[in-house]
C-alpha cells in the first residue's frame, strides 16, 4: 500500500475539480512565511508526515500573520513524529466552517468491489463516531463496471438525512471523489472533514489517497519512489533492496526493516520465503525470545544472483548477532538456486555471524550439500537442515551458537558489508 | 471424489509458450489433469510437450470441445483481458496464477465473472490439487514430487499462503492422513472464491471429512469461515491456523477500512471467531497433524 501524503493527495483532488484551499508546501520557514503573505492571513500550517491526530502530536498549527506563520512552521518542521521526521509543511488559507462531514472510498474485499462510506460526522476521531452511530454512517457498493452515478450518490445521502441544497454539491464532490480513487487505482481515498465553508462551498480540507502497489507501475505521474506499505519511510536499505526488485522481475525480493533504530541485543537478521512461511519463521524467532530485525522473503523462483544481493543486504544491518533462514518448508521452487546465493554472499563477507538455514522443497538436499561443503572454512558457525527439522529447533539452535559465541569472545568478529 | 478438478475436467493453459506457462503445462500433463489445449495469440498450430496450441479460447473450444478449467500464466498486467477473453468463451472456472495483478483489475474480473455465472482462483495463487486425480498451476513444482509429498485421503486443505499450502499437506500425508482437494485461494485482497466459497463445496464433498485451514491478518476471510460454521452451513471439523501473530498491528491504511471492518482483521479477533465458531484453533504449525489425525478419530 502506497501512502500519499496529505498534499500529494490534494493535487489528485484538484486534478478531478474537488474545492481544495488555496495554498502550497514549505520546506523552511521563509518559504512559509512567503506563502502566507501570497494567500493571505489567517492560514493553518500542516506537517506532511503518515500519521494520524497530527493536531495532538502539534504537527498543526495557526497563524495570523505571515510572521507567525514563518515561525510556527520552524517550529513544525523541528518535530520528528513516531520516528518519521517532518519535511515539508502545507501552508493553507484558514477556512471557516459551518459544517464538517466525513467521505471515503474504499476497497471492500468481501464484496471485490469498492465501497463508499459517508458520515454526517467528520473530523477527528471518526471511527469512535462511526462505531457508536451507526445511524450516522452509510456504506455504499460501488459496481465497478458502472461507477458511482450522480443520482446514486444523491440517493445514498437523501438515505442519510442529507437535505436541501447540500445535496447537489455532495453529490458531485461523491462522485468525483470515486473518480479520483478509479483512476488512481486507490485503495481508499478519503475527505476528512468535508467542510463546508461559509461560501456556501465544500472543501476537501484534509484528505489521504493510498494507491495499490500492484497497479503504480501505470502511474508514473505519481512520481512514486516505492510502491510498498511501510510505517516508517524508507531506510537507506529499504531502497537498495527495492532497486534490486525493480531491476530484476525474476521472482519475489521483498525487503523491509521493521526497526529503523535498533538497539541493545537480541536482533536477528531474517530471511524467509513465501508469506506464510515468513511469518511462521518470525513467530518461531520470537518465540524463541528474539527480536526480528527485517522483513524478507524471496520467493517465486528467483535466481541465485538476486538470493545473492538479498542476503548481503540483510547481513549489512548493524547490530545483528545472527542471521536466520526458513521458508515453508515444501517449496515448489529449487532450493539450490538459494543456497547458491547464500554460499556466494557469506563467502564474500568472510561470515562470522552465526547462520541456521532450513532448507525445504525440490532439490533440498543438494542445496544443503551446497552450503555445508562450502563454508566449512568460514569462521562463523553454521548450520544447515532441511524441512524434517522443525522451525522452532531451528531458532533454538541460532539461540544457541549465538550464546556459545558471546561467551567465547575471541571468536567474534565484526562483519562489515559494502554494498 | 474431490472438488473443483479431477482427471475428467477439461484444461486449458493461457500463455502456453510462455517459460512459466510452458513449464507447468509439463507439470500438469505429467500428473495425469486433461490438458487438451494451450493459448497464445499468433502462436497457432505450435506444440507445447504435445498440446495444441490455438489463438484464442473460443478458436481452441472449436477445436477441441467444450472447456472446464483455465489456466492463466499470462504477466500480471495482462491478466485481466485473458480472464475475460476465457470468461466470456464459456470458462466457467480459472486459475489466476500471476502475483503483482493491480486491485481495480481483479475487481473488474470479479464483476465480469459473476456476470456470466463463472468462478476463479487467485490471482496470485499456486494452484489447486485433488491428490491421485489431476493438478492446476504449479503446486509440487515436478509431477514426481507432486506425486511423492501429496496423497489422496479424507482431508480438505485451504490457504490463503502458498508455501504453507504445500507444507500443511505435505506433512498430512507424513501423517498418513491424506488430501481430499488441496486448494491455494491465493495470497491478495481481492480474489475469486474464498476460504468460505471453498468450505461450501467441501461441505458438498463426500470424500471430505474434515478440512485443515491456514489463515492469515487482514481481510475478513476468517471472520465469514466462522460465521459459516456457525449458522451451520458448514458441519464437517475445521483444524485452524491464524498466521501473523508477530506481525505488526495498528497499519491499518484508513479511516474508511477500520468503519467498515470494525475490529476484525486482527489475529486476535480472528481467533476469537473461529473458536467461538467451534473449530479446532491450534497455536503452533506442529499442532495441526495431530489435531487432525484426532478429530478424524472422532468423526
Amino acid at each position: 500500500m502506497t501512502k500519499l501524503l496529505e498534499y500529494q493527495s490534494k493535487e489528485l483532488f484538484k486534478r478531478e475539480g474537488l474545492n481544495v484551499c488555496p495554498g502550497r508546501t514549505a520546506a523552511s520557514s521563509k518559504e512559509a512565511e512567503q506563502i502566507a503573505s501570497e494567500i493571505g492571513c489567517p492560514v493553518v500550517i500542516k506537517g506532511q508526515a503518515f500519521i494520524t491526530s497530527r493536531a495532538k502530536a502539534g504537527a498543526i498549527k495557526f497563524a495570523e500573520t505571515p510572521q507567525e506563520a514563518g515561525e510556527k512552521a520552524a517550529e513544525i518542521l523541528s518535530l520528528t513524529i513516531k520516528g518519521q521526521r517532518i519535511e515539508k509543511v502545507l501552508v493553507e488559507k484558514k477556512l471557516a466552517l459551518k459544517k464538517e462531514y466525513y467521505a471515503g472510498i474504499v476497497v471492500n474485499d468481501a464484496l471485490r468491489s469498492p465501497m463508499l462510506v459517508f458520515s454526517s460526522m467528520g473530523g477527528s476521531g471518526i471511527e469512535e463516531l462511526a462505531a457508536e452511530h451507526p445511524d450516522k454512517v452509510i456504506l455504499q457498493p460501488i459496481d465497478i463496471l458502472e461507477g458511482l452515478q450522480e443520482y446514486e450518490a444523491r440517493n445514498t445521502l437523501i438515505r442519510l438525512g442529507i437535505e436541501g441544497e447540500e445535496i447537489q454539491p455532495l453529490a458531485g464532490l461523491l462522485v468525483k471523489l470515486y473518480n479520483t480513487a478509479r483512476r488512481y487505482e486507490a485503495r481508499s481515498a478519503e475527505i476528512n472533514p468535508v467542510g463546508l465553508s461559509e461560501d456556501g462551498k465544500f472543501y476537501a480540507v484534509d484528505g489521504r489517497v493510498v494507491i495499490d502497489d500492484n497497479a503504480v507501475f501505470r502511474h508514473p505521474e505519481l512520481g512514486i519512489e516505492i510502491a510498498r506499505e511501510m510505517d516508517h519511510p524508507p531506510t537507506r536499505l529499504d531502497r537498495v533492496a527495492y532497486k534490486v526488485e525493480a531491476n530484476d522481475y525474476r521472482g519475489t525480493f521483498y525487503f523491509m526493516q521493521l526497526e529503523t533504530e535498533m538497539s541493545g541485543p537480541g536482533y536477528v537478521g531474517f530471511h524467509g520465503a513465501g508469506g506464510g512461511g515468513s511469518m511462521m519463521g518470525m513467530d518461531a524467532l520470537m518465540r524463541a525470545g528474539f527480536k526480528v530485525a527485517n522483513f524478507c522473503d524471496t520467493s517465486g523462483n528467483p535466481p541465485a544472483s538476486k538470493i545473492y544481493r538479498a542476503v548481503k543486504i540483510i547481513l549489512s544491518q548493524p547490530n545483528i548477532e545472527g542471521y536466520f533462514h526458513s521458508g515453508s518448508g515444501v517449496a515448489s521452487q529449487e532450493q539450490y538456486h538459494l543456497a547458491r546465493g547464500m554460499v556466494k554472499a557469506f563467502r564474500e563477507l568472510n561470515l562470522s555471524l552465526p547462520a541456521v538455514i532450513r532448507f525445504g522443497g525440490n532439490s533440498e538436499e543438494e542445496a544443503i550439500n551446497i552450503v555445508r561443503e562450502y563454508t566449512k572454512d568460514l569462521p562463523a558457525p553454521i548450520e544447515v537442515y532441511g524441512r524434517s527439522t522443525s522451525v522452532d529447533y531451528c531458532a533454538g539452535r541460532l539461540k544457541e551458537l549465538i550464546h556459545a559465541q558471546k561467551t567465547d569472545v575471541s571468536k567474534r568478529g565484526e562483519q562489515d558489508v559494502q554494498l | 471424489m474431490a472438488i473443483l478438478v479431477d482427471q475428467t475436467k477439461t484444461v486449458i493453459v493461457q500463455g502456453i509458450t510462455g517459460r512459466e506457462g510452458s513449464a507447468r503445462a509439463k507439470l500438469m500433463k505429467d500428473y495425469g489433469t486433461r490438458l487438451v489445449a494451450g493459448v497464445t495469440p499468433g502462436k497457432k498450430g505450435a506444440d507445447v510437450h504435445g498440446i495444441p496450441v490455438y489463438d484464442s479460447v473460443a478458436q481452441a473450444w472449436e477445436n477441441v470441445g467444450p472447456i472446464d478449467i483455465s489456466v492463466v500464466f499470462i504477466p500480471a498486467p495482462l491478466v485481466k483481458n485473458a480472464a475475460m477473453e476465457a470468461i466470456a468463451a464459456g470458462v466457467k472456472l480459472l486459475v489466476l496464477i500471476p502475483d503483482r495483478v493491480p486491485l481495480y483489475d481483479a475487481m473488474e474480473i470479479a464483476a465480469f465473472a459473476r456476470r456470466y455465472g463463472a468462478g476463479f482462483i487467485g490471482p496470485n495463487t499456486l494452484g489447486v490439487i485433488s491428490p491421485g486425480k489431476a493438478l492446476l498451476g504449479m503446486i509440487g513444482g515436478r509431477a514426481a514430487s507432486a506425486r511423492e509429498w501429496f496423497q489422496p485421503g479424507p482431508v480438505g486443505v485451504i490457504s490463503r499462503s502458498g508455501g504453507m499450502t504445500s507444507a500443511i499437506s505435505y506433512y498430512l500425508t507424513q501423517a498418513g492422513l491424506g488430501q481430499s482437494t488441496i486448494v491455494h485461494v491465493g495470497g491478495d485482497a481481492v480474489i475469486g472464491m474464498r476460504e468460505a466459497d471453498v468450505l461450501r463445496q467441501f461441505e458438498e464433498d463426500e470424500a471430505t471429512r474434515a478440512v485443515v485451514l491456514f489463515g492469515e491478518i487482514g481481510t475478513t476471510q476468517e471472520e465469514e469461515v466462522a460465521a459459516l460454521v456457525k449458522e451451520g452451513k458448514f458441519t464437517k471439523p475445521v483444524v485452524a491456523f491464524v498466521g501473523g501473530k508477530a506481525a505488526k498491528s495498528g497499519t491499518r491504511f484508513s479511516h474508511a477500512g477500520a468503519i467498515v471492518e470494525g475490529k476484525r482483521g486482527s489475529h486476535e479477533t480472528k481467533v476469537e471467531a473461529l473458536l467461538d465458531a467451534g473449530c479446532r484453533v491450534v497455536n503452533t504449525f506442529e499442532e495441526i497433524f495431530a489435531e487432525t489425525a484426532k478429530v478424524l478419530r472422532e468423526t
